[in-house]
């Protein structure tokens, strides 16, 4: 039964992949607002015949190269309690405008069992719990110049911005934007770290457990210095 | 064959085994049903909404062991609000009722309430195993019961349950005269657990054969408690933390060489990385290794430990271990047969897996058959050439953690890569697709994926003729669960027969009408029609031409369920 006709649906089609946190039934506004030019007619609750063109929703065309193309949402479905319909057209429309990064997040995704979500990703720290193991997690500290060393608890903290926080309070520096290709850039410092093989390396490179795990001493260089490792 | 009398036949019967089996045989004629329904001891229920305990108990008087399944697979992630259902009580007080002589009870994605468990410790004197995998409700105080009042208890398995733990010595219930335990898994426990009541339990159960611990018990602990059970064969570490310069750890390292049946290890909740040496001892011996709980070992000691396990048949792994560690994994482990690789907590900056470390397990280990693989990124041509070295798969499940990514080389859908996954896999039952998606690949899926059972999709398709595609073209499917697709009323509606041919059908967040679904449930009386919005209370009017949220749907010989909350409706 071929009841579809396929329109080529221009622009970016997001309400195809959204989850709308309104009340269903919103769709007719929607569609009004929809770039495109395909026909669209609501089935009727007596739709034995079915004549009801279902909308293309065509995906993006590749050339356009969306990441995702999802909005932020909650996380859990109990908070997607939205009951006002207008403020959800509000946030949809400005959500269509802005071109979807690829730190949004979406429910569900990607399909970890809550479970290991909560249990197996984070292993060191969880909501203050002190994790005695017997061996600590103070490291020194150098920095080019300094007339003494400190010593932090690698523990105290969950994530790199965390860390490079506190070090740059402690040692009165700014490390700058944190990039794959060039470290740190914009800045005069670099925090790097002794790894348990002896080799100095940049920080942030490796994900947040693995650092923890191998970092023997921190050393903050001067911009100058970190040039060096970043050719590695 | 009918001229055997019955007792000839109920022996052959002994020997069938699997549910399908069976269920063909009660097929075959009424002497056989009947022979077939006497006789049978496991029943297994896909879904406890199918069917009624009492229905079921009238049917099989010989039930020994019970498997149940409640929510939707989509409930792992989040997308079942809380209170959907699954309740166990209410078989277990008819199992009780009926007088069964349960021995076993598997449950997974069921609301356990301890009362449930008092209940069951209470109701059943032969009871012997407990596995639950995925429940909730219950907390600690229920597994005291259980403790307490199983005399002959073997199994008791908790897999990723989410347990309440009320402090009570849940395991000192246990008797002095309890010394028949096979099997402890108590993995998934927050709490503390006395370590000395542990021990003593360890030596007074000689045939205990798998023990999985908990983060409170230390390594020093596990190293008293390997001595006294030396026939472990299925090990789950708890803490592994000590400075490998103690005593403590030499100990350890030399129970280790005792420990030669251990065939399966897995845990690691908590690890010193340097203090895995003391376990390649047993690496040579290991088929099965779960290190997906191990976030404190970097890749490097990954796959430093992995080269000595050359006989591993099944790895759960995290993506720490990188595309140059399943390489390694490639190189060493030739009987590998099932490979789930999960995503670590990157700060995003290293893309750890790719399909450059699928493409290498598909070169090196030919014997593949399931996997689960979370990556940044795959390609078309590495997917075709993993088809071509790996026809054998019967599981292939791959989430792109970027939903809708196409194929970064050529940014095309992986329309083909799947689709030379299904023509080149004959024998594949399971299938979860992501990355960027066409139409097109519901085609190959519908042409080739004749063996196909379950489908998983997301962020796919353009049009009602993807779902259509699948529905007319795969004979064998049971469970199909899509969420964020463009399928509407006409998908839903074509053929609506084929639902009764399925155990269930998930649909949220695509273009289904409340009027649909209510022309669905008219035409079908067996199949329940939900649909949940929770948006909505429950005197609130549906209308025909509000999209629905989320849509579950299943045949049933039950009818409607009464214990729904109030935002689900059944149509």
């Amino acid at each position: 039964m071929e009841n579809c006709s396929f329109e080529k649906v221009v622009g970016l089609n997001l309400e195809a992949t959204e989850l709308r946190l309104g009340l269903p039934g919103c769709a007719d506004e929607h569609d009004q607002k929809h770039s495109s030019s395909c026909s669209y007619s609501s089935s009727s609750s007596s739709s034995s015949s079915l004549s009801g063109v279902v909308r293309t929703n065509k995906r993006s065309s590749p050339e356009e190269s969306i990441d995702g193309g999802h909005e932020e949402e909650p996380k859990s479905s109990k908070k997607a309690m939205i009951s006002q319909n207008s403020s959800n057209h509000d946030d949809d429309d400005q959500d269509k405008n802005v071109p979807p990064s690829k730190a949004q997040v979406v429910v569900g995704w990607p399909p970890i069992r809550s479970y290991r979500k909560n249990n197996g990703i984070q292993q060191q720290k969880k909501k203050g719990e002190e994790v005695i193991d017997g061996v600590g997690m103070y490291v020194k500290v150098s920095m080019a110049g300094a007339p003494y060393l400190r010593k932090i608890d690698l523990k105290v903290y969950n994530s790199y911005q965390e860390l490079l926080m506190a070090l740059e309070n402690m040692f009165k520096c700014t490390f700058g934007e944190y990039s794959e290709r060039e470290g740190y850039n914009g800045s005069e410092f670099s925090p790097t770290y002794e790894d348990k093989d002896g080799d100095w390396m940049l920080v942030g490179d490796v994900p947040w457990n693995m650092f923890i795990s191998s970092c023997k001493r921190l050393r903050i260089v001067k911009g100058s210095e970190a040039k060096g490792l970043g050719c590695l | 064959m009918n001229y055997f009398p019955d007792e000839v036949i109920e022996h052959i019967f002994e020997y069938v085994v699997s549910h399908r089996d069976r269920n063909a045989l009660s097929l075959v004629c009424k002497s056989w049903y009947r022979i077939e329904r006497c006789t049978r001891e496991k029943v297994f229920i896909g879904n406890c909404y199918s069917i009624t305990p009492e229905r079921l108990i009238q049917r099989f008087p010989a039930l020994k062991s019970l498997t149940l399944k409640g929510k939707p697979h989509f409930a792992d992630f989040s997308l079942v609000p809380h209170g959907w259902g699954g309740f166990v009580y209410p078989w277990i007080e008819a199992l009780a009722k009926g007088k069964v002589g349960l021995e076993e009870l598997r449950l997974k994605r069921m609301v356990v309430s301890d009362d449930s468990l008092e209940l069951l410790s209470r109701a059943f004197p032969n009871f012997r195993s407990l596995v639950l995998v995925s429940c909730e409700e219950f907390t600690t105080d229920g597994l005291a019961a259980i403790a307490a009042n199983c005399k002959s208890l073997r199994e008791l398995d908790l897999q990723e349950n989410e347990v309440d733990d009320h402090k009570g010595q849940w395991l000192s219930c246990f008797p002095d005269s309890c010394t028949s335990l096979v099997s402890l898994n108590f993995a998934c426990l927050k709490g503390e657990i006395n370590v000395g009541v542990l021990e003593r339990l360890v030596a007074r159960s000689p045939n205990l054969k798998s023990l999985r611990l908990n983060r409170s018990v230390p390594l020093d602990a596990l190293q008293r408690i390997l001595t006294r059970a030396p026939q472990l064969v299925d090990l789950g570490v708890g803490s592994y933390v000590q400075d490998p310069a103690t005593e403590t750890f030499v100990k350890l390292m030399n129970t280790m060489h005792k420990c030669k049946s251990i065939t399966s290890l897995s845990g690691f909740l908590e690890v010193t990385p340097r203090c895995l040496t003391a376990m390649y001892v047993i690496c040579p011996n290991l088929t099965s290794l779960n290190l997906s709980y191990a976030a404190g070992i970097p890749g490097s000691d990954l796959i430093k430990l992995i080269r000595h396990c050359k006989k591993l048949q099944r790895l759960w792994i995290m993506d720490s271990i990188g595309d140059k560690g399943l390489g390694v994994v490639a190189n060493t482990c030739k009987e590998l047969q099932e490979l789930r690789v999960f995503p670590s907590d990157n700060i995003g900056h290293h893309a750890a897996v790719t399909e450059k470390g699928l493409v290498a397990i598909s070169m090196g280990c030919p014997k593949l058959h399931s996997l689960l693989y979370f990556c940044h990124q795959m390609t078309n041509a590495a997917l075709i050439t993993v088809a071509k070295n790996c026809p054998n798969f019967i599981r292939f499940r791959l989430a792109i953690l970027d939903a809708t990514k196409p194929d970064p080389d050529t940014n095309q859908p992986l329309d083909e890569g799947f689709g030379a996954i299904v023509q080149s896999c004959r024998r594949l039952r399971r299938l979860s697709l992501s990355g960027q998606l066409t139409d097109k690949v519901f085609l190959y899926i519908g042409m080739y994926a004749e063996q196909l059972e379950m489908l998983s999709i997301a962020f796919a398709g353009e049009s009602d003729k993807g779902m259509l595609y699948v529905l007319n073209g795969c004979k064998k499917l049971r469970k199909l669960e899509i969420r964020d697709c463009p399928f509407g009323d006409t998908a839903l509606l074509t053929d609506i027969g084929k639902y009764e041919t399925m155990r269930s059908l998930w649909m949220s967040s695509c273009e289904v009408t409340v009027g649909a679904c209510k022309v669905l449930a008219k035409k079908m009386p067996r199949l329940n029609v939900e649909i949940f919005n929770e948006n909505e209370t429950a005197d609130c009017e549906l209308e025909d031409e509000q999209k629905v949220e989320k849509m579950y749907l299943y045949r049933t010989l039950a009818g409607k369920r009464k214990d729904a909350p109030e935002y689900v409706w059944t149509l």
